[in-house]
């Protein structure tokens, strides 16, 4: 601050031009900078976020005003066993593709934390489910689920001979909510991965070391040491990773569209069939609320039940 | 898909790190490391290898798996890549892709430059609440908000235009890039910027001349990352895209290829295949920024 007004006269001395004056005044300045940013996201997120919460409570639909008419979007919700049906399979898929992508995504970062040749190639490799559109993965999987020619049908009839008939993976509701939860593990290991890659990459082998001196096994060794300092990394991870499953959308989008039965229909896909396809702006919005008490509960959950280990170690291991 | 499974076995047997500890003998590393890891390649890579497959099979191969084996392809043929460059407006769904993608990078990268220097730099009173305003955003997901932004967007007349994702995109692209370049402005010593104060330069020729260039690694590594999530970006493509023409790769694969009850898979994953390329070349060629940003933003 001081710098600036030292220097802003001197500078004015040898350019009069009002214009570069003005942009070294710094209120101007950092108004100007934050400009761009803060009125993108004010006009196309904060706004929208308002407008979908009075949406909620309005009756509008595609192309007539609505009114507002107070809770009874959402009291219609509670009694719409479809939108029950959606929190359910939500709440599952979350659950399992969450436990499953760190579970795996963790052992895979372990491997990835050893020694071995062509090690950032395959790193780069390993990131490709991560990169490619959602969408376009998912139709792979589409194909792969088929009916008819899946490949993995195909494997366990005529290769392994351990069932006689294709697996009709999309068809019923059970198997459809596990097929669209392994690729969504399929499509996240990745991510965790590498993220809790570079958490590991941080923790000092000298810890190990002390470990192994003290004669701590394997097991003990990643129990004591690595669980508790991969803590808060695995906090935020998993906070993000619960927020984009939750709200999942591409996937059962691009495989099932919510059917067989609408089974397999989580919130946001239920939420866009409604408000829409469907034209019925108001109950959509309704049914995109109600996703954020989960999600503010979601987020305080693995946040501060992980994070609070971090405090407990004390402020020095930051 | 032998080469990605090659390189472990390759490996096993050759001499253990000189590192690793006595009771590392080279089986149980086989067994514990090589075998599990080319498992997860192999189920991570499967379906790419799928695709690719299917993508170049005829279809009499593509339905007989009694005479063909639908591993691999005995005549490849380019036929589903034919159809789909000149039967369909694919090339037309290629180019909006691109536009949109490089928009919507353009204009994030912009104004989350000039946000993180103001942030970090010019360190206004409640700077860091502004910082967290910007990371919370970040937390909004895509699916709460597109309803109401479909109404934004035919208020402001954008509807079925590729500017409403434009836009739009810079909603979830600019507090990631915000975040990733304050972590690289901070890295930078703020004497470098003193000095050039003291010399009688205007903040905006800091900006420019001092900080931009040695923030060039965080500025690819933005850039890659915006542009591989707007190319991937979908609900928003689905919800404010009506007319054929103007639809992004993904969302045109899905709702203009995906036609009647007979699927063209040979051309749904041709279409899928040349779709993902764009991004994946793009990845390959910047792969450690894309690592560092994403393990960066991270840690943050």
């Amino acid at each position: 601050m001081s710098v600036t007004t030292l220097s802003s006269p001197a500078l004015a001395q040898r350019q009069p031009n009002w214009l570069v004056r003005l942009f070294d005044y710094k209120p101007f300045l950092v108004v100007m900078c934050l400009a761009p940013a803060i009125g993108l996201l004010a006009v196309f997120l904060t706004y929208p976020l308002g407008l979908g919460i009075w949406l909620a409570f309005t009756d509008t639909t595609i192309g007539r005003k609505g009114e507002f008419i107070g809770l009874e979007n959402f009291q219609y919700l509670l009694t719409d066993s479809l939108w029950w049906n959606a929190v359910f399979y939500s709440v599952v898929y979350t659950g399992i593709a969450t436990f499953g992508k760190f579970a795996l995504g963790f052992w895979l970062a372990l491997l990835l934390n050893n020694h071995f040749p062509f090690k950032s190639l395959l790193r780069a490799i390993i990131l490709l489910p991560w990169i490619v559109p959602t969408v376009l993965s998912a139709l792979a999987f589409w194909w792969i689920y088929d009916p008819q020619f899946s490949i993995i049908s195909y494997l366990l009839v005529d290769v392994l001979h351990w069932r006689t008939s294709n697996v009709d993976f999309l068809g019923s509701p059970w198997p459809a909510r596990f097929s669209l939860i392994a690729a969504n593990i399929w499509r996240g290991i990745p991510f965790v991965a590498i993220s809790l890659l570079a958490g590991l990459q941080t923790i000092s082998p000298s810890l190990y070391e002390a470990a192994m001196l003290d004669g701590a096994s394997a097991w003990q060794r990643f129990r004591y040491i690595t669980f508790p300092m991969m803590m808060p990394i695995l906090a935020i991870v998993m906070t993000f990773s619960i927020i984009f499953t939750f709200t999942d959308f591409q996937l059962v989008y691009a495989i099932t569209r919510g059917g067989p039965g609408n089974s397999t229909h989580l919130l946001a896909t239920l939420a866009f069939q409604r408000g829409i396809a469907g034209g019925e702006l108001g109950e959509g919005a309704a049914i995109a609320v109600s996703m954020i008490p989960f999600l503010v509960f979601a987020t305080l959950f693995s946040y501060f039940g992980l994070a609070r280990r971090k405090w407990q170690q004390g402020e020095a291991n930051d | 898909m032998t080469d990605t499974v090659a390189p472990p076995s390759a490996v096993a047997d050759s001499k253990a790190a000189p590192d690793t500890m006595a009771w590392d003998s080279g089986l149980r590393r086989l067994m514990m490391i090589y075998l599990p890891l080319g498992c997860f390649v192999l189920i991570l890579l499967f379906p790419f290898y799928w695709m690719a497959i299917t993508s170049f099979k005829p279809n009499a191969e593509l339905m007989n798996y009694k005479e063909h084996n639908p591993f691999w392809i005995t005549s490849p043929t380019l036929a589903h890549i034919k159809h789909l460059l000149f039967d369909t407006a694919y090339p037309r769904w290629l180019w909006t892709t691109m536009l949109v993608a490089v928009g919507a990078t353009t204009l994030s990268l912009v104004a989350s430059t000039l946000a993180a220097y103001a942030i970090e730099r010019l360190r206004f009173r409640g700077s860091p609440y502004v910082g967290l305003g910007i990371y919370l955003a970040y937390l909004v997901p895509p699916s709460i908000l597109f309803i109401p932004l479909a109404t934004v967007v035919v208020q402001f007349g954008l509807f079925d235009s590729p500017l409403a994702l434009i836009l739009v995109y810079p909603t979830f692209l600019v507090p990631f890039c915000t975040w990733l370049l304050i972590g690289y402005f901070k890295s930078i010593p703020y004497e470098l910027e003193e000095c050039a104060l003291v010399d009688g330069a205007t903040r905006l020729q800091i900006l420019r001349r001092i900080t931009l260039p040695l923030a060039v690694p965080g500025l690819i590594s933005a850039g890659i990352f915006s542009f591989t999530l707007s190319w991937n970006e979908f609900i928003y493509a689905l919800a404010f895209i009506q007319s054929g023409a103007n639809k992004t790769v993904p969302v045109a694969i899905l709702t203009e290829l995906v036609t009647g009850d007979v699927y063209q898979w040979g051309a749904l994953m041709a279409g899928s295949l040349l779709g993902s390329l764009p991004v994946a070349l793009f990845y390959s060629l910047f792969v450690d920024y894309y690592v560092s940003s994403l393990t960066g933003a991270v840690k943050e």
